[in-house]
């Protein structure tokens, strides 16, 4: 094994690379020259975009909390609908990590986050930014597989032998969430996972390798069809804000703006309520 | 040794064209691991190493990628056995699907192993109903996850050294009466154990840095199926410096794992 190893090393062919070697070289210099040309260009864009106040144009870069998936996805069409020849990407993860990609200088022009305590880790650290609005509330319930194999009816049953849960872990808006409703009903439960957001959670129910999950409302309504939500009385507990910023240094100042307005505004609220979320 | 002498013989005029770009690729490699030394909060190091839930996925990381490397040398040896020394109908068609974990994200991965082993998957249903055994969830489905990715390593590795050894040892041993598994297990084993264990080191390595296919298919909780690359993912979330020292730690054993291996069996022949 190491005997063949060796011999490829120093194989013929590579000693045939003394010549070409100008060709990489220069093959190189161009494919770095490449990146950075892009790099450049694509931050001249964005200052023209900030130059023109009032009309956005060009690309805005939205990170969104995992639990916005479908609703910022249809805000994201209708903002575009609205103003022609601008471009919304999305980013959906959990709050968390699109913070902590924020605070690593992530370049994104909105941050939405599934808590207050979530966008506070981004606020503490930036400079110059504004202040969060809270555009909705969501509140947790029991999703579990479509006929409620379990036959789970409230938060108590979840900790019920045998019975397999999955929980957001406790980094995570969603995880902290549930947490806070298990020691107010002052359930204690073992849960099988601890999953890196609430889509996550979700999708364990979806699959039936959980009997339920604790996650909002909203995403287990998203799911219809393939999983129910169960309300319980102490979800009251679990309100979560929804806070929204324009990040300082948004490479689309004016688009971030324009989003954020845009998400506070009527067309936005209809659709967040249409979803489950409940108006902030 | 061969590499030694030609280097030396055209060290003098080394084109400065290929050393340059060389330099960048090795700075490439180092200066991120070189990062992860130069942020770590040495202060706080004793304190953050014994922090709950640390020392628990390291230990679980450790067990469940040695026990995935015991599971893959179990059946891969035989698999690369079959593959290098047999001629079975469609043996390029096996070799394809073999290596086929190789290049597949390990995301995907977890996702076919749900499929199958999950409990309402093809297997994993018949398990749960007949046996009362669900994977996901558990140490077992850790090991299953990290030997399912791992596994190709160990078998390419394998693979190679036996179509390295001369076959007419094993031919010899058969005309002085030695039986198939008599041949294999005291002339072919000896003469490829070098492969093995070569196999098995990376096969360990590539284990112990596995995410994807673990975090879907076995979850994440802590002490159960928590390994160290999930504690990194989740703490780098909340408290970036407790991902880096954990990031650390995984750096370290790494190291003094291959380093210590590599001397004792890949460097000797």
């Amino acid at each position: 094994m190491s005997r063949r190893h060796r011999a490829g090393w120093s194989s013929a062919p590579a000693r045939r690379f003394g010549r070409r070697s100008a060709w990489i070289g220069a093959a190189l210099t161009l494919v770095l020259a490449g990146a950075a040309g892009c790099t450049s260009s694509d931050r001249g864009d964005a200052g023209h975009a900030g130059g023109d106040p009032g009309q956005p144009t060009g690309t805005v870069t939205v990170l969104a909390a995992a639990s916005l998936t479908e609703t910022f996805t249809r805000i994201g069409t209708n903002f575009e609908a609205a103003h022609p020849g601008v471009r919304v990407v999305f980013s959906f993860a959990g709050s968390s990590q699109l913070a902590s990609q924020i605070n690593s200088g992530a370049p994104a022009d909105v941050f939405a986050a599934a808590s207050p305590a979530t966008m506070k880790t981004v606020t503490e650290v930036a400079r110059d930014i504004d202040q969060p609005r809270v555009f909705a509330r969501n509140q947790l319930v029991i999703a579990v597989p479509a006929g409620n194999p379990a036959q789970v009816t409230g938060l108590r049953d979840l900790s019920r032998p045998g019975l397999k849960v999955a929980l957001c872990a406790p980094q995570v808006p969603c995880g902290a969430a549930a947490r806070t409703a298990l020691d107010t009903a002052g359930v204690a439960l073992t849960p099988v996972t601890l999953e890196r957001d609430v889509k996550a959670a979700l999708t364990k129910v979806r699959l039936g390798e959980v009997d339920a999950a604790l996650v909002y409302r909203t995403d287990a309504r998203a799911a219809a069809g393939q999983v129910e939500g169960i309300e319980f009385a102490e979800s009251a507990v679990t309100v979560n804000d929804y806070p929204i910023v324009a990040l300082p240094g948004a490479p689309n100042p004016t688009g971030a703006a324009a989003f954020v307005a845009y998400v506070l505004s009527e067309p936005a609220r209809t659709v967040l309520t249409e979803a489950g979320f409940q108006p902030a | 040794m061969i590499v030694a002498s030609r280097t030396r013989a055209v060290g003098g005029r080394l084109p400065v064209v290929l050393l340059v770009p060389a330099l960048i690729g090795l700075a490439f490699l180092v200066l991120p691991v070189a990062g992860l030394l130069i942020r770590t909060p040495w202060s706080s190091l004793p304190a953050r190493l014994t922090a709950p839930g640390v020392l628990d996925a390291l230990r679980l990381s450790l067990v469940s990628a040695t026990l995935a490397t015991l599971l893959c040398v179990l059946f891969g040896v035989p698999l690369a056995w079959l593959l290098a020394r047999t001629s079975v109908p469609g043996r390029r068609l096996i070799q394809a699907l073999v290596t086929v974990p190789l290049v597949l994200p390990p995301v995907v991965g977890g996702v076919a192993l749900l499929l199958v082993f999950g409990r309402r998957g093809v297997l994993g249903g018949w398990l749960d109903s007949t046996f009362g055994i669900t994977l996901p969830f558990t140490t077992t489905g850790v090991v299953l996850a990290e030997a399912f990715v791992a596994m190709p390593f160990l078998v390419i590795s394998v693979a190679g050294a036996l179509r390295g050894a001369d076959a007419r040892f094993e031919e010899a041993a058969a005309t002085l009466g030695a039986g198939r598994w008599t041949a294999f297990r005291r002339v072919t084993l000896p003469l490829v154990a070098p492969g093995i264990a070569a196999g098995a080191v990376l096969c360990w390595a590539r284990a112990l840095g596995e995410f994807g296919a673990t975090i879907t298919f076995a979850g994440n909780f802590p002490g159960r199926t928590q390994t160290m690359p999930l504690a990194v993912y989740l703490a780098m979330e909340t408290d970036p410096e407790a991902a880096i020292v954990l990031s650390l730690v995984l750096l370290v054993v790494s190291v003094a794992i291959l380093a210590t291996l590599r001397e004792r069996w890949t460097m000797t022949s």
